[in-house]
Formats: C-alpha cells, sequence, structure tokens
C-alpha cells in the first residue's frame, strides 16, 4: 500500500456482525481501500467468519496472517484470541499479550498501534457493543488526525460502546450503517 | 535506543523483535513504573542488573494455559504420540516455555500414553522468573475450569483434577510430572541448539519476532530436530515462507509439521 492510500478499521462487540453485513450492502466498490474487521468473538465455533462475510457482503474477505501487509481491496478479519497491532511497513502483527477491557483482540489496541502507523489517512469506525473497548484507541486516532466514526446508537443493536465516544465528543462522524457503507464507498 | 542500551550492556537482543509489540510493552513498563522521565528510566536501566531483569520479565509476554486450541492437542495425541512410541528414549522440547503450561499439558498426555516414564521435557524461556513458577507447578485457580474443558476436548482420558491438588486460589500439579522436566534460560536469538529432540513445541513466540529473526530461530529448530521429528507451532504462525518448509509436511490442518529426512 501507498502511505496516501487509506485503510479502514472497523470494531465492534455484541451487535456488531449484523451491523457489518447491513453496512456493506449496496457496497459494491473496495478497489482503492483496505478494511480491517476486529470484532470481539467467541473463541470457538465462530471459525469461517470470513467465509460468511464473504457470503453475505460479496466483498472478498481473509483471516490476517501474521506479517502480511494489506492490500486494497480486500476485507481483512482478525482471528480470535489474538490483539492486532501494525508494524511500521504496514504489515500486521498478531500478539497474544494480557487482555486488555477483558477482551483480545481489543479494539482500543489495534486503533492505537493503527493511528501511530498510518497518522490521517487511517478512518477507524467503532460499531454496536456492550463494553467501552474502542473509546481509549478512537480519542487516540483523533488526535492523530485520522477520521473517527461512530454507530449512531439510535441504529446500534447495543448502544454501549457507541455511546461512550460520543460522550467523549471524539467522533467527527455519528452515521447509521446505510451512512457508513456510503461514506466507505466515497473513501479514494 | 533503549533496544541498543540492552543490547551492548547486557548482551540481550530486542532488535529483531516485533517493533509493534515491543512498543505496547514497553509503554506498559512506563506506566507501571512511572518514572519521572524517559532519562531517568534509561539510567535505571542501563545502571541497575536488577531493574534490567524486571524489564527482561516484562518486556517478555507470559501469557499462556494449559492444553490451548484442543483440536491441536487432540492431533499431538492422535498423529504425533504414536509416532513418539517407537523411540527408547524422548526427547521433547518446550521453547518459549514462559510459566509451564504447555509443558505440564504435554506431561500429562505422555503420562496416559504410557510414555511418560522414558520422556524428558525441557523448558526454556528468557525469563528466569516465569522458569520459577514453572518449576513450582503451582498455578492460579481461575482457569482451572477452561483447562478442564480443554483436557475434555483433547480426549483426555481421566478425570483432570486427578493431576493436582487445589488450596485455596492455587493449584500444584503433580510432583511426579515435574521430575522429568528440565527448565531452563535459553534466548532463541542469540542461544544455539543444544540437543536434538523427536518433538519442538514453539507457540506463539515467533510472532514477537519479525521475518528475519523468525527464518533464524526456525533453523535453529530444523537443526534441533531429529530425522521425522515434529515441529508444533502456534494457531497463527507458519513456517510456510520460510527457507526450511522444503523439508517438512504439514499434519492435516493443525500447525504441526514433520521433518521428511
Amino acid at each position: 500500500m501507498t502511505t496516501n492510500s487509506r485503510i479502514v478499521i472497523i470494531g465492534g462487540s455484541a451487535g456488531s456482525l449484523q451491523a457489518i453485513f447491513k453496512l456493506f450492502t449496496g457496497v459494491e466498490d473496495i478497489k482503492h481501500i483496505a478494511i480491517v474487521i476486529v470484532i470481539h468473538r467467541g473463541q470457538v465455533g465462530e471459525q469461517g467468519l470470513e467465509e460468511i462475510i464473504t457470503a453475505k457482503t460479496g466483498l472478498p474477505a481473509k483471516e490476517i496472517e501474521e506479517k502480511e501487509i494489506p492490500e486494497q481491496g480486500c476485507l481483512y478479519v482478525c482471528p480470535p484470541d489474538y490483539h492486532l497491532l501494525f508494524e511500521k511497513n504496514e504489515s500486521f502483527t498478531l500478539d497474544y499479550s494480557e487482555k486488555v477491557n477483558f477482551c483480545r483482540p481489543s479494539i482500543d489496541v489495534s486503533f492505537q498501534s493503527a493511528a501511530d502507523v498510518f497518522g490521517s489517512s487511517l478512518v477507524c469506525i467503532l460499531l454496536s457493543g456492550a463494553n467501552s473497548d474502542g473509546a481509549d484507541g478512537l480519542a487516540y486516532v483523533k488526535e492523530r488526525k485520522g477520521i473517527t466514526i461512530v454507530q449512531n446508537p439510535e441504529d446500534a443493536e447495543v448502544p454501549y460502546m457507541p455511546l461512550q465516544a460520543i460522550h467523549r465528543n471524539i467522533a467527527d462522524h455519528i452515521f447509521t450503517t446505510s451512512e457508513i457503507g456510503s461514506f466507505i464507498e466515497g473513501l479514494r | 535506543m533503549l533496544l541498543d542500551d540492552m543490547l551492548e550492556i547486557y548482551g540481550y537482543d530486542f532488535t529483531e523483535y516485533s517493533k509493534a509489540s515491543l512498543r505496547r510493552r514497553i509503554q506498559r513498563i512506563i506506566i507501571n513504573d512511572k518514572p519521572a522521565s524517559f532519562a531517568e528510566f534509561r539510567y535505571r536501566l542501563k545502571n541497575s542488573d536488577a531493574y534490567f531483569s524486571h524489564i527482561v520479565e516484562e518486556i517478555s509476554v507470559n501469557v499462556t494455559e494449559m492444553l490451548r486450541d484442543p483440536g491441536f492437542y487432540k492431533a499431538i495425541v492422535e498423529k504425533v504420540i504414536p509416532v513418539l512410541t517407537s523411540y527408547p528414549f524422548i526427547r521433547i522440547w518446550h521453547a518459549g516455555c514462559a510459566t509451564g503450561e504447555e509443558v505440564y499439558s504435554m506431561a500429562i498426555l505422555l503420562r496416559e500414553a504410557g510414555l511418560l516414564h522414558k520422556s524428558l521435557i525441557y523448558g526454556t524461556d528468557i525469563n528466569p522468573a516465569a522458569l520459577e513458577k514453572a518449576r513450582q507447578g503451582i498455578f492460579p485457580i481461575e482457569q482451572l475450569q477452561q483447562y478442564s474443558r480443554n483436557y475434555i476436548a483433547a480426549g483426555g482420558k481421566n478425570d483432570f483434577s486427578d493431576y493436582y491438588t487445589s488450596n485455596y486460589r492455587l493449584v500444584k500439579f503433580d510432583e511426579s510430572l515435574a521430575k522429568k522436566m528440565v527448565f531452563s534460560t535459553h534466548n532463541l536469538v542469540t542461544d544455539s541448539s543444544f540437543n536434538s529432540f523427536q518433538l519442538i513445541f514453539c507457540r506463539n513466540v515467533m510472532i514477537y519476532f519479525d521475518k528475519k529473526l523468525q527464518d533464524r530461530v526456525l533453523q535453529l529448530f530444523d537443526s534441533s530436530l531429529e530425522h521425522f521429528g515434529f515441529l508444533a507451532l502456534g494457531a497463527k504462525e507458519s513456517i510456510r515462507f520460510s527457507p526450511i518448509a522444503s523439508n517438512y509436511s504439514q499434519i492435516g490442518r493443525e500447525k504441526i509439521w514433520r521433518k521428511k529426512t
């Protein structure tokens, strides 16, 4: 990826998977961006999330591989039970250190690490969820001039997580899933 | 800068570790220790052996669990242990074993296969404090329920509670298991091979290394494995793009590879 290209990271917890299916409905073109999905999920039984996402959205999705460099036009899914970090050369690093906010992957960890690497070309989106993971990371992304988007709590299945970010006044945009979809499609 | 200090003064080389993970570890240390300034932090690191040991302990990730990924252990039981049976003496190396949960896991599986008496399991790590915990075989009780579930899912034959005694919030694993273990410090970055093995575990360790170091460590394992030996890695690790790949074949879909010659 060139440094000017956009990378989008989508974080969420309870209720976020449905939101992801919804927001990509009608999104046909992600040629110009790489999208990374970091959501909390059970350790077992949900293998093959990338197949489900591809089936539901028609977009190419794959599970992240260690030290792989994200490419435009692809949806990457963080594997369960690892934190996802980014190296200076933009490659993924998986990390099995302590849970953060009782979560692994932690959305805070991925947002912060990505903000250090991608700065203003980063877009972070926080979706539905029942805990406060993600808000600290989003604040850091904003500090680093990235774009921060939070799902409209009225549109979210579990509004707690988006509300944590909204109360801290760190969201550049508060969007419904369909607005997030149009925003992503508009990214070049 | 800190990494250069640690290499020059103490001979610990972290320069080929994944920078993204290291940065988080060091930030964590600074948040916990609250040095007055970066200069003070650096001064303490350079001038106090004790503080340096503390840093090594904190930089290394010591998160581990027993029988993690039951599907993986099921494959160890069904595909690897039957091969080990034929050896008169079994040597296994857990590289980067942290507090030893996986070493105890393996000892239990060997006992159930009737092989523990002729086995010796080496557990190594760069963190001496973690190894001391491993030697004692005492683990917090909180995760035992998860471990029991892992044990059943991995095809364990007995009652998992046969292997430990609990005392308040801790459990101690049967000392007869520890008799077949040797724990010692070993640095995968700088130390060389110290024996030959039929099976090497190194799970969720190489994710903290950069590609170059990963390849070098894999070569170290390759030279430490006997012919037809097994190499077992973490769920998201692979030898696929490494120089040793061509001499190994993967066992099914699990992260276990067998040396061809």
